[in-house]
């Protein structure tokens, strides 16, 4: 008897759990109400503002940047991603030298996207960027110079 | 011709050996179990680690107390948050600063999606381990609510690094009350869901129902933690014995079952869905206004000592030692992670079964591989 019972039950136990599948399978199937993939490249992904995707730097209009080249996201970055090579830029006016950034090379490839350069940037020049379009055919091209060619600090920055 | 005749001594017996792994599905990482068998009875578990070890204790002296904390996220990246708040913790204390209630409520509501998270995906993945592959849709589903909630607040799915010393990195996101009462909603209606299509099932039952027994001494002995521990019937929830960050306002049973074996592990693990989801009620509308950082010095010190911290994570108990010498670099640092010593105790609870029941098995005890060799 108990064979049967038993035979019973797990017949039983497949229909509870094919209900469950099959709450979610009809509807779909004719209306799809649960659906909640994303077709990737035919739609649009959500990303939120915070997403961290890359770190840019930002440059406003006239080529202008907020980085004093201070090196402080230099020493914060855990692992090197960061590389700052900085230069003496000469005052025409006072004939007096003061440090500038050449290139700020951020690599890619080796950042893990810990924040810590943004929280340790005293001037708010970097940020994150919610592009997450990373792959590339060459790994060289993941070694980024984030400030623009022939860009320039910005004024009243350093005060 | 004579007829050749086969008696019971001609035939030789003897055990083998069987990799399981480094590259098996079930194993979810790069585990390498040796197996001793017999027939297809499993007499002998060892196993063989090293395949994902990256050194993290040792990078951790080359780096100051705020670049630890994203190594933590790479132990046992389903509960990264736990991790980080434990060298939080650990440094906190320290330096003997105390956060406001608003980074206490936080975390500790961080803590309770990851490991709502976490559990989420071991269902799903168990399910998928024991032959039914629907548990891994659904859980994934619904794991993906909690990754949006997080990624609108940390800005990453999985290895947030969203805890630092003194606080949090980022305030709330203004959408996180009402995404989490969402959740909370969306979860009490699909518990019960994932019960009739799994819990209930008499084939799953029989793959689960006294195998891979553990008992409470053998738990002790081995040093497990967590779930596994809280199956075979020992209180050793860190919540609730050492209450850190805002558990200690909040009401919560810590689930006990006494059996050991694989369904009472399932049934920790349920269970403690039910209580995060009671944790995040109590806290959702009780967030505290405050400040979501507490002014630290940039470089951070701490003073000459050893200081000893531990979480309880979605897997058990998650321990920060760390030794300085007052440098701005720690002298020594060591993790006690969950993973490490539940892996000790499945070489006892595996013993005796099929290999099938081995899988099950492992699959219950809810292996992080790089949490184990790290």
């Amino acid at each position: 008897m108990s064979y049967f019972k038993k035979i019973f039950k797990a017949i039983h136990t497949l229909f509870q759990g094919m209900s469950v599948t099959g709450n979610y399978f009809f509807p779909n199937a004719l209306t799809r109400k649960h659906v909640i993939t994303c077709q990737y490249p035919e739609e649009p992904p959500v990303i939120f503002e915070r997403f961290k995707g890359e770190v840019v730097m930002w440059h406003n209009e006239n080529n202008e940047h907020r980085c004093t080249g201070c090196q402080a996201c230099e020493i914060a970055c855990p692992n090197g991603s960061i590389e700052i090579i900085w230069k003496w830029e000469i005052n025409p006016e006072t004939g007096r030298k003061k440090k500038a950034i050449d290139q700020h090379i951020y690599h890619l490839s080796m950042c893990t996207m810990c924040s810590l350069c943004i929280q340790a940037c005293p001037t708010n020049a970097i940020m994150w960027s919610t592009n997450f379009h990373h792959a590339t055919y060459d790994r060289g091209l993941l070694t980024k110079v984030l400030n623009k060619p022939g860009s320039k600090l910005m004024e009243g920055v350093e005060e | 011709m004579s007829e050749q005749v086969i008696t019971h001594s001609d035939i030789k017996f003897q055990e083998y050996f069987l990799n399981m792994g480094p590259q098996h599905p079930a194993t979810h990482g790069v585990l390498r179990l040796i197996l001793t068998l017999d027939g297809e009875e499993v007499v002998g578990i060892e196993p063989d680690l090293g395949y994902i070890h990256r050194g993290i204790e040792k990078m951790c002296e080359y780096d100051t107390y705020r670049q630890i904390i994203h190594l933590t996220d790479r132990f046992d990246y389903l509960s990264s948050h736990m991790n980080n708040e434990a060298v939080c913790l650990a440094v906190e204390k320290a330096l003997e600063v105390e956060v406001t209630d608003r980074i206490k409520v936080i975390r500790t509501m961080m803590d309770e999606l990851t490991r709502i998270a976490s559990h989420l995906l071991w269902w799903g993945v168990m399910g998928m381990d024991v032959g039914a592959l629907t548990t891994f849709m659904y859980a994934f589903r619904d794991r993906e609510m909690i990754n949006e909630i997080m990624e609108k607040t940390t800005g990453a799915r999985l290895t947030m690094s969203y805890n630092i010393p003194g606080g949090v990195m980022f305030d709330l996101h203004k959408d996180f009350q009402k995404d989490v009462k969402n959740l909370i909603a969306h979860m009490r209606k699909v518990l019960p869901e994932y019960d009739r299509l799994l819990t209930g099932n008499v084939i799953f039952q029989r793959r689960m129902k006294g195998i891979g027994t553990l008992s409470k001494e053998d738990a002790v002995n081995y040093g497990a933690t967590g779930p596994v521990a809280r199956a075979s019937g020992i209180s050793c929830d860190t919540r609730k014995h050492e209450p850190y960050s805002a558990y200690n306002r909040v009401k919560f049973n810590e689930v006990i079952e006494t059996a050991g074996d694989n369904l009472a592990r399932y049934q920790v693990r349920m269970q403690e869905m039910y209580e995060s989801l009671d944790i995040l009620e109590q806290l959702v509308d009780n967030i505290p206004e405050g400040d979501y950082q507490v002014a630290m010095r940039n470089l951070i010190k701490l003073p000459k000592g050893e200081f000893y911290q531990s979480v309880e994570t979605a897997r058990g108990e998650f321990g920060v030692f760390i030794v300085s010498d007052g440098k701005k670099n720690p002298y020594r640092v060591h993790f006690r992670s969950p993973g490490f010593n539940n892996l000790n105790a499945l070489l006892k609870a595996g013993l005796g079964g099929k290999i099938a029941d081995l899988v099950a098995t492992m699959s219950t005890f809810d292996f992080v591989i790089p949490d184990i060799d790290r």
